[in-house]
């Protein structure tokens, strides 16, 4: 059942930026979404930016280079390319297409100067591979850009984690005080008005835990203060309520301990005091996750995003699991 | 719960390490999100309260645990912990470490004042001190220098924890200052800057050609003003103290010494492990002294001694009978019990199996294992019992 807040901003959404606190999930929830989207018959690029190899992990296909590789063809027609962008070849390629240098970007490598525009010079090495998204993203069949049909009708981004991410698609700025004129400062300026259309969305992975749910809250504001489209918040490695409500409440009930012990006598287990009282313990502490849980759902409601969910899958993602995750997203209306 | 039972895995016991006054330096690595910041936190209260005069560095707190250790005020400086035990003499100062600012200070404490506000007002030192990948684990060693210091020249000190950041790898930590030390000294900035205080002809016509096409290019590129501001940037460092590789080889030096103690913290999970194990082989290469290994989070189980297949089993069968009407409504609490039970069991066990894997493939290494707590850990009280659990 797709929310009509969600519909309504994955209408004209070609880009997708995933970002998340690390470890949240985010590379996982990037590839289940492309996966997705390719599954519905579309061509799809999902792409890094971190240099993690985190694509060639999910699906388990030898490290991405330079180059945009198949990673999946959908009976749909639909199709999933992988990439994972590094600095230094954009560079090279952004120097060919702005300087035709030629041989002299030999040179440059030589004496370390494309090390150093990659790496330490600030800002440059973010719209480096930004402005390799941006061009993947408008990329078309035709002579020329805006020629033709567009290569991808979707692309994910498995971009930077939260606390880093408005800085990384805030490239604009970024490069204000570097270049002022020239081609890199117009290339920021097209990069920054594509991220600020609806055309891109900045969806963010959290779990029911405190600081990923903090982090996600902050990111929320600090994004839509730089004015960037927020698109969902999706909850991963969610689990089940193991308890209904009824138990929940007998708790409570000193009684319990006895009924317990009962049952456990008539199944044939042999009704220790520690195997008892472990077990409500157990069930507390279950209990109390939940509640903490129930208060991190309701922190994230309070964010007026649209919220999708996605299961904690208990062997891991390896061998299909992706595909798991990526018909849940179908199933809550991502198109 | 005690993995003493396993030969290939002794026992780390952390009141030892924290009663062992030899020991002043304790570091706790690992990689993102798996306790580091806790156990640091937690590993710091204990040895006050065991009467050890401890200040503890703490780089991305949890806002509400930071907020119990009155960490609020971002001045870079430690200050007194409210609350804890002092009856054995001990005392904990807690700081949460700015980046930014401990750069600043490096940069003031090193130049003259005009040179100083030179620097900092430099677009290119801004960009680098707060943005650059690899500038927090600089800094954080550097505080740690600083501290260290502090802790000789004072004597307020006796133990000084470290937390590591965030990083995605725990070897960040040792590779990142290096790293950012040989991006400073690399070979292009030099030569940019070479030209100001070797302008002998002869070193001009061996380099220029490169060089200039390089610098021409990048100038229009980057625009001229940043390759300037790059210039001035390193020029003024230059004279201020040595390059930052070495810098940051004397404070890797303070690593090696054997009053430095290691604590590497993992999740009981597969990539976790992996981590761990890298940076533990790494730390053997390095000879850095490791202490031993905390695995976080394990599933407690308190009902242990029911395995997950006999609850399953049990619960199955109570489940048949209320459906038959002789067990009634009242088996059901137990039913879902049961279920329960049997799903903490099976993750416990899986979890306790990737330890034994790592135990196998590190023989000898001290483990100790700490429960998930239901919650979130933001208080003392919640420090405290993390404590007991790193005491074994
Ligand atoms: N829904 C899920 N169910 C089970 N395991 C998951 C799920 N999502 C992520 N994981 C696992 O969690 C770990 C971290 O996920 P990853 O996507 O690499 O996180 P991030 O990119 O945020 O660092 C990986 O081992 C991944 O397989
Ligand atoms: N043993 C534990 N039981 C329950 N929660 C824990 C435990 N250890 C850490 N946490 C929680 O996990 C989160 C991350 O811990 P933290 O120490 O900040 O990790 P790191 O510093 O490695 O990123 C925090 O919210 C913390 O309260
Ligand atoms: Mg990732
Ligand atoms: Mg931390």
């Amino acid at each position: 059942m797709p929310s009509p807040a969600l519909a309504r901003s994955l209408t004209d959404a070609r880009l997708h930026v995933v970002t998340g606190k690390g470890g949240t999930g985010k590379t996982t929830v990037a590839a289940a979404l492309a996966l997705a989207l390719a599954a519905q018959g579309r061509r799809v690029l999902l792409a890094e930016v971190e240099g993690r190899q985190g694509i060639s992990q999910a699906f388990d296909v030898p490290p991405l280079g330079d180059d945009e590789v198949r990673l999946v063809t959908d009976p749909s027609g639909g199709e999933l390319w992988g990439l994972s962008v590094d600095a230094k070849p954009a560079l090279m390629e952004y120097l060919q297409t702005f300087y035709k240098l030629g041989r002299a970007g030999a040179a440059l490598e030589k004496v370390g100067a494309i090390d150093f525009a990659t790496t330490i010079a600030p800002g440059v090495r973010d719209v480096l591979l930004i402005g390799k998204v941006y061009e993947a993203t408008g990329r078309t069949d035709g002579a020329r850009r805006g020629q033709g049909r567009l290569v991808y009708d979707s692309v994910v981004l498995d971009a930077p984690p939260t606390g880093r991410v408005v800085r990384f698609l805030n490239v604009n700025h970024e490069v204000a005080d570097i270049a002022r004129v020239g081609p890199i400062r117009g290339q920021a300026e097209s990069i920054t008005r594509m991220l600020r259309d609806r055309s891109t969305l900045v969806h963010i992975v959290t779990l029911l835990e405190e600081m990923p749910v903090q982090e996600s809250v902050d990111a929320i504001a600090e994004l839509t203060a730089h004015r960037f489209g927020v698109g969902a918040v999706i909850v991963n490695l969610e689990r089940e309520a193991l308890l209904s409500a009824a138990t929940r409440a007998a708790l409570d009930d000193p009684a319990l301990e006895e009924r317990v012990r009962a049952d456990l006598t008539a199944a044939r287990v042999r009704a220790s005091g520690p195997v008892v009282r472990g077990l409500l313990a157990e069930a507390e502490d279950h209990v109390e996750r939940l509640l903490l849980e129930d208060e991190m759902r309701a922190e994230i409601r309070s964010q007026d995003v649209p919220v999708l969910h996605l299961p904690a899958l208990p062997g891991g993602v390896d061998g299909g699991g992706l595909s798991v995750l990526a018909q849940a997203l179908t199933e809550q209306g991502v198109r | 719960m005690s993995p003493t039972a396993d030969r290939a895995m002794p026992a780390f016991d952390i009141d030892t390490l924290i009663s062992d006054a030899h020991v002043g330096v304790v570091v706790c690595c690992g990689s993102g999100g798996v306790g580091k910041t806790t156990t640091a936190a937690a590993l710091a209260l204990r040895a006050a309260e065991a009467g050890r005069r401890v200040v503890v560095l703490t780089i991305d707190p949890a806002r509400r645990l930071a907020q119990s250790l009155g960490l609020s005020e971002l001045d870079n400086t430690p200050r007194p912990v409210q609350g804890i035990d002092a009856a054995a003499g001990g005392t904990l100062d807690a700081m949460m470490l700015d980046m930014k600012r401990t750069f600043d200070d490096v940069v003031e404490a090193h130049a003259t004042p005009e040179k100083a506000a030179q620097i900092l007002a430099n677009p290119f030192y801004q960009a680098v001190s707060s943005s650059f990948a690899g500038t927090q684990e600089y800094m954080a060693m550097e505080k740690l220098g600083q501290l260290r210091a502090q802790a000789e020249r004072t004597g307020q000190w006796d133990l000084i924890v470290v937390d590591t950041p965030p990083s995605r790898s725990a070897l960040d930590f040792l590779d990142a200052p290096k790293r950012l030390g040989s991006f400073l000294d690399g070979r292009f900035i030099r030569l940019l800057s070479a030209p100001a205080k070797a302008s002998g002809r002869a070193y001009l016509k061996v380099f220029s050609v490169g060089v200039n096409l390089a610098t021409n290019t990048l100038g229009k590129i980057l625009g001229g003003q940043m390759l300037t501001d790059v210039q001035t940037f390193v020029a003024a460092l230059d004279t201020m103290f040595g390059g930052f590789r070495e810098r940051a080889d004397v404070t890797y030096a303070l690593l090696k010494e054997d009053a430095t103690a290691f604590v590497v913290v993992a999740a009981p999970e597969r990539d976790a492990l992996r981590e761990a194990a890298y940076f533990v082989d790494r730390l053997g290469e390095e000879r850095m002294p490791l202490a031993g290994l905390v695995v976080n989070r394990i599933q407690a189980v308190p009902a242990g001694a029911l395995s997950a297949a006999r609850a399953l089993a049990a619960a199955e069968q109570l489940a048949e009978g209320s459906d038959q009407g002789s067990g009634g409504q009242a088996a059901s609490a137990t039913v879902e019990l049961l279920r329960l039970h049997a799903a903490l069991a099976t993750t416990a066990d899986r979890q306790r199996a990737q330890v034994s894997r790592f135990a196998a493939g590190h023989p000898g290494i001290p483990v100790v294992e700490v429960p998930a707590a239901a919650t979130d850990i933001h208080d003392l009280q919640g420090l405290r019992s993390i404590g007991v659990a790193l005491a074994g």
